[in-house]
């Protein structure tokens, strides 16, 4: 016989947490199913991520050019690209996971699962996408003859940062969208506007003294001064100040993302 | 030997509805109706003045116990809480109050092909719809041929599931769910897709894991499912225990109560604001065309049936059994006979009409089942059990020849003699 189940009003955490490992399959399916039905019926298929970062990378230089702006050194191609990695990492999230919860809707008001699976597989799905797109750097790199410097080692932890950023904001999102559907629109905001906020065309170094506080604020300008430090090096120096708020906003995001989420998890099924 | 495995205490679900609490519609609909058109609820609620939202209780203070190896079937009329009691056993929602201890590994189905993705080949849906159920890849991989069997579609296994007929879907589906191991089986009304060969089938299936010594909760409409399947019974309504016991007794208290109108039904909540083809009323009317829920067992009546549909359906379906009093289907008729095909139904209100002859029925009190469906796709709306009508004996040939005539119809039929010889034996 298995094991005793209680259900009562505000169940406690522990079988939660329990159920969330026993339900870790169900988390690699949805993932699974996500990344096989996302280039089904497409001519080009996978080749898609990286079709995308490098026209949008092609449209960027072109606008560096024009604008006339400094990559500091480095290829300005490599300079974009390292930018637009975390950023199209965390900007995909965001918006998959945002709607992920609200497009399983059928899924959720009909089985019982922890409901954290559901953008949490979201996020992977958007990883694998960036693991495609890290390898395309990886040959620009070859390509520009350009040799990373030591400081590469420290990537995987920008890497989990930007996880943890994605994964964060997709938890506030999917949450807030069971109740307001008024955030379909308002992510694809914050995806283009965040674009331009973010220093995918400018180097934080440039930014005056007085306001690159405040600026760092944003967890994602710490994320991709670490890329631009890990992989450039050079000129992109890693301002700590900025750094340390990136951390710790990202924790920030997790762990009240996490809140919200359980706080309102029991509550989905009868509101999606 | 008997021991409890489902223990509930109390178990109540409270809703806020933002509009006034209506009876006799499932919560589900209310819901819907919500949150489909928040702009025309809004205006009703503002016109309802002061917006105070309305409570709901879905469950109040339902307490019972299952024992392992118990088959339940839990009954009740549309909105009487099944659906929400199901729904807080599987933990899909949490209970406002009460407490419920479960001993063991429960698995719900409460929809074929739950988590189904039509991009998807058979395949791959079997792996992902198995693990959405609770099952271990492992498990899964056990079972596959099992399932690809019982499905029928071994040729279609690598085929998206969108293409697909709608019976194949609903098989593979099932076959899926069929093969879950859990010791406890939370079951909705699933059976009531697929076609008659393939419904035999999933009884049988359900059938074997009861005798199997798992427990099973289940819902459904069919009361001779009922009586077949399940030993006990859970009655429901609005929200408490009516009764629970044998599933005789439980079914012959439903049927009792459960009829709400001789002779005339009309739908007490507004139409949900969803696609689909709601029944709107149902009246029986006598060979004089005065509506009656008594009729001379000798004479023709009529069934009339209102709809109303909010959208076109190319192929959709009014089916309309007449069930005895022990809940036996006597005989079913649908408005695509005639043609011998399913026709279109266009947007809008449809009143229809069947004549049911005299001298056919046999003396006896019935009731009404009404389905709006798309045959093998979606059933739209339902009704049960809420009309009924009696066929009075006024010169039944059991009444005329005072003989055990047994018999669920007792048409008065041609017989002919033909003579030879001359009648004088040898």
């Amino acid at each position: 016989m298995g094991q005793r189940l209680i259900i009562e009003a505000g169940r406690s955490e522990r079988q939660y947490w329990r159920d969330l490992w026993r339900y870790r399959e169900l988390f690699a399916f949805l993932a699974w199913r996500d990344i096989l039905i996302r280039y089904k019926q497409t001519a080009v298929g996978v080749a898609w991520s990286l079709v995308r970062p490098f026209l949008t990378m092609m449209a960027l230089l072109l606008v560096m050019k024009i604008g006339k702006l400094d990559s500091g050194g480095s290829p300005p191609a490599l300079f974009v690209f390292c930018a637009m990695l975390p950023w199209q990492f965390f900007s995909t999230a965001l918006s998959e996971s945002g709607t992920s919860l609200v497009n399983n809707a059928n899924l959720i008001s009909k089985v019982y699962f922890p409901r954290l699976v559901v953008p949490a597989s979201s996020v992977i799905t958007s990883f694998v996408d960036f693991l495609i797109a890290a390898g395309f750097a990886g040959l620009l790199l070859v390509w520009y003859r350009f040799l990373p410097p030591a400081n590469i080692v420290f990537l995987p932890f920008f890497v989990l940062l930007t996880f943890g950023a994605s994964f964060g904001a997709g938890l506030w999102i999917s949450a807030l969208m069971v109740k307001y559907r008024d955030f379909r629109f308002i992510v694809p905001f914050i995806v283009q506007f965040g674009l331009y906020a973010a220093p995918v065309l400018t180097m934080t170094g440039h930014v005056s003294e007085k306001w690159r506080l405040l600026y760092s604020l944003n967890p994602v300008v710490g994320i991709i001064d670490g890329f631009r430090w890990c992989i450039l090096g050079g000129q992109n120096l890693i301002y700590w100040p900025g750094f340390t708020s990136s951390v710790i906003g990202v924790t920030l995001l997790v762990w009240t993302g996490l809140w919200y989420f359980r706080k309102t998890e029991r509550k989905f099924a009868d509101l999606i | 030997m008997s021991n409890v495995i489902i223990k509930a205490e109390n178990v109540s679900k409270l809703y806020h509805l933002g509009q006034k609490a209506v009876k006799g519609d499932g919560v589900r609909h209310i819901l819907e109706y919500v949150f489909r058109n928040p702009a025309k609820w809004l205006r009703q609620r503002r016109a309802a003045g002061r917006a105070k939202p309305e409570e709901f209780w879905a469950l109040k203070d339902v307490s019972f116990s299952v024992n392992q190896g118990d088959v339940v079937g839990i009954i009740g009329r549309n909105g009487a809480g099944k659906s929400t009691l199901l729904k807080v056993l599987s933990r899909i929602t949490e209970p406002t109050t009460g407490r419920i201890e479960i001993d063991g590994r429960i698995a719900s189905l409460l929809e074929v092909g739950t988590g189904f993705h039509g991009d998807l080949s058979g395949r791959e849906n079997i792996f992902l719809n198995g693990a959405i159920l609770g099952m271990t890849k492992v498990e899964i991989k056990r079972k596959f041929d099992e399932i690809v069997a019982f499905s029928e579609i071994e040729q279609f296994l690598d085929t998206p599931v969108k293409r697909y007929s709608s019976g194949m879907f609903v098989r593979l589906a099932f076959a899926v769910a069929a093969h879950l191991e859990p010791e406890i089986l939370i079951v909705d009304e699933v059976l009531a897709v697929g076609d008659q060969a393939f419904q035999k089938k999933c009884l049988g299936k359900m059938d074997e894991v009861a005798r199997g010594g798992r427990t099973i909760l289940f819902v459904s409409h069919n009361m001779a499912v009922m009586r077949q399947l399940c030993n006990k019974g859970i009655l429901l309504n609005h929200g408490q225990v009516m009764k629970s016991g044998t599933i005789g007794e439980v079914v012959d208290t439903y049927l009792a109560a459960g009829v709400e109108h001789e002779g005339h039904w009309q739908r007490q909540t507004p139409v949900p604001n969803k696609g689909h083809i709601y029944l709107e009323a149902a009246s029986v009317f006598n060979s004089n065309g005065v509506m009656s829920g008594h009729l001379a067992c000798t004479e023709d009546f009529t069934i009339e049936v209102k709809t109303q549909a909010n959208a076109a359906f190319g192929k959709a379906q009014i089916a309309l059994s007449i069930i005895n009093k022990e809940g036996v289907i006597v005989m079913t008729t649908c408005n695509s006979d005639t043609a011998r095909k399913y026709l279109p139904i266009t947007a809008g209100k449809h009143t229809y009409r069947v004549k049911v002859p005299g001298n056919f029925l046999a003396p006896d009190t019935y009731y009404l089942k009404i389905v709006a469906h798309e045959p093998y796709v979606e059933l739209h709306d339902i009704t049960e059990s809420t009309v009924s009508f009696r066929i009075e004996d006024v010169g039944s040939l059991r009444s005329v020849f005072n003989d055990a005539r047994v018999g669920m119809v007792e048409p008065v039929l041609e017989w002919t003699d033909t003579h030879e010889g001359s009648g004088e034996a040898k």
